[in-house]
C-alpha cells in the first residue's frame, strides 16, 4: 500500500508572550492509504495538534508534512483551503454543524465549493445521509437531533465530497457508550467498505480498539507501547 | 451563498427584526427630510426662468401699492405682471388651513402657465365677483364641487363691515403641481377688505420678454422705486423661494444635522449587533473554513449579511415613505409647496444603505478573515 500521510521531523511551537512551548517534538511517522489509525495520549500530549497539522488546519514550526501528494508545510492558505475541500473530511467532538441549516443543507455545505448543480448537490447529500443511516432526517435542524444523530450528520458532511482522508478529533467524546459504539462502528464501515483512510484522536481505549492500530503520544513525541504496533511493523 | 446568508439573518429573529425596524425608521426619516429639503430648496424650473418676484425691500410682510402693477407693466422689458397677497385664514376649523391668494385671474394664469385652468372655469372666475378656484388636490380633500359656498375665517383681513368671515363660491378647479391652493378674485377682495388693506398687494410677479435680460430688468424695477416710500427688492423666482426658505432656517443644514445624528446612532447600534452576531458564530465560521471555505469567502459572507440587512431596512423605509407620500403631500403642501419623493433620493438611500452595510460589516468581516481555525476550535 502507498503512503497517504508522511510526517518528517515535525515540530510545533506555541508562543505565549516571550515564552515558547514545544508541543510536537520531531515527530516522524507515516500512514498508508486505507488505514484506520487511532492517536492516543494524555491530555496536552500534542495529538490534536498533530491532527490539525495532518488536516491542513495549522502549519508546523519545522519539518515536512505530505498528505495525498501535497506538501502541507509549504502550501499557502488558499491552496490549503482548496485541498481541504477536496481531500479531507473533518469530524469534531462537538459536531460543529451550522444550527441555522437543516441536516441536508449542512451536508451539502462543502459541495458549495464545487461545480455541482443544486440537484446534484442535493443528490449527493441525500446519498451521504443514507450512508450514515439518516436518510429520513434531512429536514431536521441540528437542534432537533440527538448527539449521536448530529455526529452522524457531521460524518455525512465529512464524506459528501468523497475525500481520501477522514480526520476525527474525539468523535465520541461527547456521546454515551452505546451511541459512541454506533459511531465507531460507522467509522469502521466507512474504512472497510469505502476504503477511507481515518486518523482518529481519542482518549478512550475502547474507541481505539476499533482502529487497525494505535499510535501513542506523550509530551509531544510518538512513543512505542506494547500491543500498539501497526500491522506488519 | 444567498440561502446561507438569509438563514444566518434569520438566526435570531427578534434581534434581526429590531435592527431591521431601526434601519427602516432611519431611512424613512432620510426620505422625508430629503423631500422637505427638496421642497424648500426647489429645483430650477424651466417655467420660472423668466419670472421675477418683486417684494418690499425691507420685509416680506410689508405690502406694496397696487399701482406698481401698471408701472411695471409699462416697462418694455416686461410682458406681463400679476399681483398676489397672503390671505391666510382657515376653512371651518383652524386645522383646515391652506395657502390662499387674492389674484387677478387673467394675469395670474397668463404668468403661471404650468397651472392650467379650463377656459370655462377661468371665465367664471373672472366674471363672478365672489368666486374662487381651488387646486384639484384641495377640492378633492374637502369634496368641493363648482357652485359650493366656501366660508373662510379670517385672522388678518376683516371686511369693511367688520366681519371676519369671507364667503366665496367655487368657480371650479385648476391643476397646481404644488398640491393645495385656493385663489380668490382680487377685485372682490380689494372691494370688500377693510380700508387699511385696500389697493395693497403682498408681492408682484413679472414675466420678462427676454429671459437673458432678467438681471437687467431686476435692476431696472428696483431702480424705479428706489426713492419711493415703498422701495422694492426683486429677485428671480428661484432665488425668492430660497430666500423664503432661509427665513425659516437653513433647512438643508438642519436636515443634514438630524440625519448625521440618526445615522451615527444607527452605525453604533447596528455595528454592535453585527459584532455580537459575529462573536456568537466564531465556531461556525471556523468550521466553514475547516470545510475548505477560504478566508475571503467567509469574510464576504459576513460582509454581505450586514449589507443585505441594511439594504432591506432601507428598502422598507423607502417603501413606507412612498406609502405616506400622498397623505403628507396633502397636509404639507400648503406650507412647504410640493412634497414629493424623488428618484434621486431613492438612489441616495440605497447607496447610503450599502455604505452603511460596508461600514457596519467591516469589523466582523476583517475579524472573520483573520480568524484562526485552530484558535477558534480550541475555544469551543
Amino acid at each position: 500500500m502507498s503512503e497517504l500521510i508522511r510526517c518528517t521531523n515535525v515540530c510545533k511551537d506555541y508562543h505565549r508572550g516571550a515564552q515558547s512551548v514545544r508541543v510536537l517534538d520531531n515527530v516522524d511517522f507515516s500512514v498508508e492509504d486505507g488505514a484506520f489509525v487511532a492517536l492516543m495520549g494524555p491530555s496536552g500530549s500534542g495529538e490534536t495538534t498533530l491532527l490539525n497539522l495532518i488536516g491542513g488546519l495549522d502549519a508546523p514550526t519545522s519539518g515536512e508534512i505530505e498528505v495525498d501528494g501535497l506538501r502541507l508545510d509549504s502550501a499557502g492558505a488558499k491552496s490549503l483551503a482548496l485541498w481541504r475541500a477536496r481531500s479531507v473530511g473533518f469530524v469534531f467532538q462537538f459536531y460543529n454543524l451550522l444550527p441555522v441549516l437543516n441536516a441536508q443543507r449542512n451536508v451539502e455545505l462543502p459541495l458549495l465549493l464545487t461545480r455541482l448543480s443544486r440537484s446534484e448537490r442535493r443528490e449527493n447529500a441525500d446519498l451521504a445521509l443514507n450512508i450514515v443511516g439518516l436518510g429520513d432526517r434531512g429536514g431536521h435542524r441540528p437542534g432537533q437531533l440527538s448527539g449521536g444523530q448530529q455526529q452522524r450528520v457531521a460524518i455525512a458532511r465529512a464524506l459528501v465530497s468523497d475525500p481520501c482522508l477522514l480526520v476525527c478529533d474525539e468523535p465520541t467524546g461527547d456521546l454515551d457508550r452505546t451511541t459512541a459504539d454506533e459511531i465507531l462502528a460507522l467509522l469502521q464501515t466507512l474504512h472497510r467498505e469505502l476504503g477511507k483512510t481515518i486518523v482518529m484522536v481519542t482518549h478512550d481505549p475502547k474507541a481505539a480498539h476499533h482502529a487497525e492500530y494505535t499510535l501513542h503520544m506523550d509530551k509531544g513525541k510518538l512513543v512505542a507501547k506494547p500491543g500498539s504496533a501497526r500491522p506488519g511493523a | 451563498m444567498t440561502s446561507l446568508l438569509w438563514a444566518n439573518l434569520c438566526r435570531k429573529r427578534m434581534r434581526t427584526s429590531l435592527t431591521f425596524a431601526s434601519l427602516a425608521i432611519a431611512f424613512l426619516l432620510f426620505m422625508l427630510l430629503q423631500a422637505i429639503s427638496d421642497a424648500f430648496s426647489g429645483g430650477v424650473s424651466l417655467e420660472g426662468m423668466d419670472r421675477i418676484v418683486i417684494d418690499s425691500k425691507y420685509s416680506m410682510t410689508d405690502n406694496l401699492p397696487l399701482a406698481y402693477v401698471q408701472r411695471i407693466r409699462s416697462l418694455g422689458e416686461v410682458n406681463q405682471v400679476t399681483n398676489m397677497s397672503w390671505f391666510g385664514g382657515y376653512y371651518k376649523e383652524p386645522r383646515n388651513s391652506f395657502a390662499t391668494y387674492p389674484v387677478d385671474p387673467e394675469s395670474y394664469f397668463d404668468i403661471f402657465k404650468e397651472q392650467s385652468i379650463s377656459a370655462g372655469t377661468l371665465d367664471r372666475f373672472r366674471s363672478i365677483r365672489i368666486s374662487a378656484v381651488a387646486s384639484e388636490a384641495l377640492a378633492e380633500r374637502y369634496g368641493w364641487r363648482p357652485g359650493d359656498a366656501i366660508p373662510i375665517m379670517q385672522d388678518i383681513f376683516p371686511q369693511d363691515d367688520g366681519s371676519w368671515t369671507w364667503q366665496f363660491e367655487l368657480a371650479g378647479t385648476f391643476k397646481y403641481p404644488g398640491g393645495e391652493l385656493l385663489l380668490i378674485n382680487y377685485d372682490f377682495f380689494n372691494e370688500a377688505v377693510a380700508g387699511w388693506g385696500k389697493d395693497q398687494v403682498g408681492w408682484l410677479v413679472a414675466r420678462v420678454t427676454d429671459a437673458a435680460e432678467v438681471d437687467a430688468t431686476i435692476r431696472m424695477i428696483d431702480g424705479l422705486f428706489e426713492n419711493s416710500s415703498d422701495p422694492t427688492r426683486s429677485t428671480t423666482e428661484d432665488e425668492y423661494r430660497r430666500q423664503f426658505a432661509s427665513q425659516l432656517g437653513d433647512i438643508g443644514t438642519i436636515s443634514s444635522t438630524i440625519l448625521v445624528a440618526v445615522f451615527f446612532t444607527i452605525i453604533l447600534l447596528t455595528g454592535n449587533t453585527a459584532a455580537q452576531a459575529f462573536a456568537e458564530r466564531i465556531p461556525e465560521l471556523a468550521a466553514m473554513k475547516t470545510l475548505g471555505f477560504s478566508d475571503l469567502w467567509v469574510a464576504t459572507l459576513v460582509l454581505a449579511e450586514a449589507t443585505a440587512l441594511c439594504v432591506c431596512g432601507a428598502a422598507a423605509g423607502v417603501g413606507i415613505a412612498f406609502l405616506l407620500e400622498p397623505g403628507l403631500n396633502a397636509s404639507l403642501s400648503g406650507m412647504i409647496g410640493s412634497f414629493e419623493l424623488s428618484g434621486q433620493s431613492v438612489l441616495h438611500a440605497l447607496g447610503l444603505s450599502v455604505l452603511l452595510g460596508l461600514i457596519v460589516g467591516a469589523y466582523p468581516a476583517v475579524s472573520a478573515r483573520r480568524l484562526s481555525i485552530v484558535d477558534a476550535l480550541r475555544e469551543r
